[in-house]
């Protein structure tokens, strides 16, 4: 976490519009003793609460290590609304491996001055390690301006999948502006960057997203797992065989619960994970 | 003209361009070719496909070569282009084939199926032959156009089929070799071993005369007046 | 602007490059019914001009810049098209990059030979090999990526008179009306030519993504890409 934004923050629970909510949150993992992922250390600070969930099986995802720990992440607080600026920081120690989901999705609201809320994700996978972190859906209300910023350093071996859900508008907005950065370097080499406008003017143009509200994309990053050739999936989405190995999935959809349906197809081919397993559950 | 980048003259093939209007039977008369040569000769095929990799496919089914040997060339609905104006795609297709099947004698270049006009660019080909067929009418190759007046060899396809559209495949050899001051023309029928043995022997002639440095590419000359792009 | 018939040599759609076969993704952005008239069209041209214009845009420029330099050439094309592989998920996209890329090579070897392009890779990316060619034709930065920038829209103009029942006059109007725009980005490029690789953008186009990867699995097309 840069040192900027590591300033500590009150949690607010209900912030008024013009305030600036600063949040950081934390995950660091390790293998213990037992071959079990050890939590040693969780942080949370409104919005960003995190849960470990309760014992018991594993998570039916095929790509989930039976030793994983799982981890829930709700919400404290609305938002982030305009102004506000999130980090998170997860380090995923090595031979652990961490699921990481989400109770509610998450609603991005406008500040009353246009400002831009921020979020800062920096995630760090030891040799040997797993994260899946599998977020739902972001709302980008009408008016919200924000910029996520996810950052992820692999060692040579670990594995990273990624879900990512983007949905313009509660119902019946046209909904505001995202930018979502992405990029991961593995042993230190940069493998996949994708910087994604959404929202705005030029975003709307079918070369980009066209009128679709809903858009989302899986990364899927598994040095032990071959591609799978030749995935294809119906409507506009694709499953993108990635230059450095491992696959992209993209898609675009009128709503969240048809994009929800192409990843869920593609997490299922790609790692021959049951649908069930993406969907939320209570805590 | 200096043609030979990217392929050592110890690798360079006798590059044959096959062109001609749509139907004539290009794609047929480069399987008999294969047929006729693969003893003998290394052989590749690039084909350039219009809308579809019809004409590669329809070379794989064959099985008169092995596939890899058959490249397609993607032209953007512009056939005449890719053979004449901008060669690159073929030339690249050519010198991979003759680098990967290292030494290779003969590459067949089938040009998507076009008008009269287009003829391949000597910087892409050593010889041409230009086909027509008798379905197409007895009075085409009176017509004239580069491809039939100054191809190293036309070819009347089909002549089987005389009978059947009324046309006098004597007369129109007669013609054509007018038009063509004289130069050869070749009656073809897959279905007459003596012409395919004829058009074999034209291509051995042919590469034998390259080997020995007495041939080289002989352009048939601009096309009509013709506005592209 | 200096060398203008260098630029003027290097961004014309008749220079034998192979570019005519492509429609940059408006074949299958046509197929999927989200190009049809004239204004979805200079959307769409606006679109891919933000997105992978701007990124080749910015790569020629580093490219220029990096051929300009007296030594390291070969090191910085590999970081260069190693950069545009990470940026570039569609497998579809990279092959006709790099495929593009090989055929300018090929040309420019001809065209403007220079023991520089001989550093580049055997199939170096469309944006890299356009660079370097800026460079050994005289032009500076800022020209490469005005190439870059010129082609990633002109080409699929050119395409969509093709593909569609459009007024060929109408078509190239819609293109005149994209000038601004291809000014601020070429400057936008230039800039980032100027700064690391790293720094480098990565403006994402789903759609494009997609149209790229559902073209190539289709057996019958016009455009190869």
């Amino acid at each position: 976490m840069t040192a900027t934004l590591g300033r500590p923050a009150r949690a607010v629970a209900a912030p008024a519009p013009a305030a600036r909510m600063r949040s950081s949150a934390a995950i660091t993992t390790d293998l213990g003793a037992d071959g079990r992922t050890r939590l040693v250390r969780l942080r949370s600070e409104a919005p960003q609460v995190l849960r470990p969930a309760r014992p018991g099986p594993a998570p039916p995802l095929a790509a989930c290590p039976p030793a994983a720990a799982h981890v829930w992440l709700t919400a404290g607080a609305a938002g982030p609304v305009g102004g506000d600026r999130l980090t998170f920081q997860i380090d995923v120690g090595a031979g652990s491996a961490l699921l990481l989901t989400q109770v509610a999705a998450t609603l991005l609201l406008p500040a009353v001055d246009g400002a831009l809320s921020r979020t800062e994700v920096r995630i760090t996978v030891a040799e040997g390690g797993t994260l899946i972190w599998m977020p739902e859906p972001i709302i980008v209300a009408s008016g919200a301006d924000h910029v996520t910023d996810v950052q992820v350093e692999l060692a040579a071996d670990a594995r990273f999948v990624l879900r990512e859900e983007v949905l313009l508008g509660r119902h019946g907005e046209t909904g505001g502006q995202i930018e979502q950065r992405l990029q991961v370097s593995r042993a230190g080499r940069p493998c996949y960057r994708q910087d994604l406008a959404l929202g705005t003017p030029d975003a709307a143009t079918p070369a980009i997203s066209g009128a679709h509200r809903a858009s989302g994309s899986l990364l899927v990053l598994d040095p032990g797992q071959a591609q799978p050739p030749g995935v294809r999936l119906p409507g506009l989405a694709a499953v993108l065989a990635l230059a450095g190995g491992g696959s992209a999935v993209t898609a675009l959809a009128a709503d969240n619960l048809a994009l929800r349906r192409h990843l869920d197809a593609a997490l299922r081919a790609l790692t021959g994970t049951p649908t069930e397993a993406t969907t939320r559950r209570t805590p | 003209m200096n043609r030979s980048n990217g392929t050592s003259s110890s690798t360079r093939a006798l590059r044959l361009g096959v062109a001609g209007p749509v139907g004539t039977g290009k794609s047929s008369l480069i399987a008999t070719l294969c047929r006729a040569l693969a003893d003998e000769l290394a052989l590749a095929v690039v084909t350039n496909d219009i809308y579809t990799d019809e004409d590669a496919r329809f070379l794989r089914s064959t099985g008169v070569l092995p596939v890899e040997r058959i490249r397609a060339v993607e032209t953007g609905a512009c056939p005449h282009t890719a053979i004449r104006d901008d060669i690159t795609m073929n030339l690249i297709a050519v010198e991979d084939l003759e680098q990967g099947f290292a030494p290779l004698d003969l590459v067949l270049i089938e040009s998507g199926g076009d008008n009269l006009t287009a003829t391949f660019s000597p910087a892409l080909i050593d010889a041409q032959l230009f086909v027509l067929d008798v379905a197409g009418g007895g009075d085409v190759a009176r017509k004239g156009g580069p491809g039939i007046a100054r191809a190293d060899l036309l070819v009347i396809n089909k002549t089987d089929l005389a009978p059947y559209v009324e046309v006098d495949v004597e007369r129109m050899v007669a013609d054509a070799t007018a038009a063509r001051h004289g130069a050869r023309v070749l009656a073809l029928s897959r279905h007459e071993p003596a012409s395919v043995r004829a058009l074999a022997d034209w291509v051995r002639e042919l590469r034998g005369a390259q080997l020995a440095g007495r041939h080289g590419p002989v352009d048939p000359g601009a096309p009509a007046p013709h506005v592209h792009r | 602007m200096a060398n203008l018939a260098a630029l003027l040599l290097l961004a014309d759609s008749r220079l034998p490059a192979g570019g005519y076969a492509h429609s940059g993704g408006l074949e299958a952005a046509v197929a999927a019914g989200l190009v049809d008239d004239v204004a979805s069209l200079e959307h769409f041209l606006a679109g891919r001009a933000a997105t992978v214009g701007l990124l080749g845009a910015a790569v020629a420029a580093a490219a220029c810049r990096v051929t300009a330099a007296p030594q390291g050439h070969r090191a910085a094309f590999t970081a260069l098209d190693d950069a545009l592989d990470a940026r570039t998920p569609s497998p579809a996209q990279r092959n006709t990059s790099r495929q593009l890329g090989r055929q300018l090579v090929r040309v420019l070897g001809q065209v403007a030979p220079d023991p520089r392009l001989g550093e580049l890779a055997g199939q170096p990316h469309h944006a890299v090999a356009l660079g370097a060619g800026a460079a050994v034709l005289g032009l500076d930065a800022r020209a490469a990526a005005y190439a870059y920038l010129h082609e990633s829209v002109a080409g699929p103009a050119a395409a969509a008179i093709r593909l569609l029942a459009l007024d060929p006059f109408a078509t190239h109007a819609a293109l005149a009306r994209l000038r601004a725009r291809l000014d601020r980005l070429a400057s936008r490029a230039d800039e980032y030519g100027a700064g690391t690789v790293a720094d480098l953008p990565a403006p994402a186009a789903p759609l494009l993504d997609v149209y790229a990867e559902a073209h190539a699995a289709r057996t019958s097309r016009l455009f190869a890409s």
